[in-house]
């Protein structure tokens, strides 16, 4: 596999993450429990499409195809995203979105941390942009782990069911396949696999402090980051994509 | 979330000396209503401090008692510094 060939894909991985966690959050607007975390949770969406726009920018450059963020956003069907399978798990109840979101933000911080120290000055730049944002996220879906975690008997109970159903979603985010050992041999980006006890430290941590149980360790799902997704893609894409569909090249 | 309390946020501004009143928030305590702040009222770079104080515990004066709290200023002129004449040798003032 070429540089070019795998640093594109590497760019969508990462693109595609904040694009579809940012449209799953999006989808609690107007209808979060408080209007605090309707706004807290659609500024954590705009943290991350602001993310996802330089990630899928670069990407176009990287593939020289004439491809902007918005065509790559907009016009690329499920098996063309490259997002881990995590990130377009369905809402649920509020615990649900939590517990995506604090897996995923206690990985992504720590991704973006080692991708500050890419030898690409592109990537290097756009981690460092992003992961003060990311540091905030975490410390926001951390705090109501252990709220609801260590809260009433029924967001107790709500919670641990959260932080166990999503347990198989998250060993994608440490297996490496020939991309990331690619970008890692090249010093673009990092061996996942180093991030695994990291992050399971941390996870362990914030979960006790809930008073929640460490799933157990079970049978993990994968695909997404080459593009074997779950069924839930399509129909986040659809509303995602539809105008762009419907009404090609419209703008505001 | 109806029994979370009440709270007032301030703000201290990029340039401002004082923190000052922007609005209040629900929250179930000063850790949570600090970060909902950060959400619901600087979200446009507005801030460098903010301050959060539950809405229970501002004892506030009464409208009721307006005029005798108020009114006995009014005939006091001599506590503004525009009463008194400065020669026109004084400068910067």
């Amino acid at each position: 596999m070429r540089r070019d060939e795998a640093l594109f894909q590497y760019l969508l991985r990462l693109g595609d993450n904040a694009l579809v966690l940012a449209q799953r959050l999006g989808e609690w607007t107007g209808k979060a429990p408080v209007i605090e975390e309707d706004l807290a949770t659609a500024n954590t969406a705009l943290d991350l499409i602001g993310q996802a726009r330089m990630w899928l920018t670069y990407a176009g450059e990287v593939e020289d195809k004439g491809r902007d963020e918005d065509k790559l956003a907009f016009l690329r069907d499920a098996s063309d995203f490259r997002n881990v399978l995590l990130v377009e798990q369905p809402n649920g109840n509020f615990a649900d979105t939590i517990a995506r979101q604090f897996y995923f933000d206690a990985w992504n911080v720590r991704a973006l941390d080692a991708l500050r120290r890419s030898q690409d000055a592109r990537v290097a730049d756009i981690a460092g942009k992003s992961v003060k944002e990311a540091a905030y996220h975490l410390e926001r879906s951390s705090d109501w782990i252990v709220r609801l975690g260590d809260g009433t008997e029924e967001s107790h109970a709500r919670m641990q069911a959260a932080v166990d159903d999503l347990w198989m979603y998250t060993g994608e985010l440490f297996e490496a396949d020939e991309v990331d050992r690619l970008m890692g041999e090249l010093g673009v980006g990092f061996d996942p696999e180093t991030l695994r006890e990291p992050w399971l430290d941390e996870v362990k941590r914030v979960l006790e402090d809930a008073t929640l149980a460490i799933p157990a360790a079970g049978h993990m799902q994968r695909g997404g980051k080459q593009g074997v997704h779950t069924e839930k893609l399509g129909y986040l894409l659809a509303e995602l994509q539809f105008l762009q569909r419907a009404y090609p090249g419209a703008q505001w | 979330m109806k029994e979370w309390p009440l709270w007032e946020v301030f703000i201290r501004s990029q340039h401002g000396l004082a923190h000052k009143h922007v609005g209040s928030l629900h929250a179930a305590d000063a850790e949570m209503a600090i970060r909902n702040a950060r959400d619901v009222y600087t979200r446009r770079n507005e801030g460098v401090s903010i301050w959060v104080v539950k809405a229970a515990d501002i004892t506030a004066s009464s409208p009721g008692d307006k005029e005798a709290l108020f009114e006995p200023a009014n005939s006091k002129v001599y506590r503004h510094p525009t009463f008194y004449p400065m020669p026109d040798e004084v400068k910067g003032i």
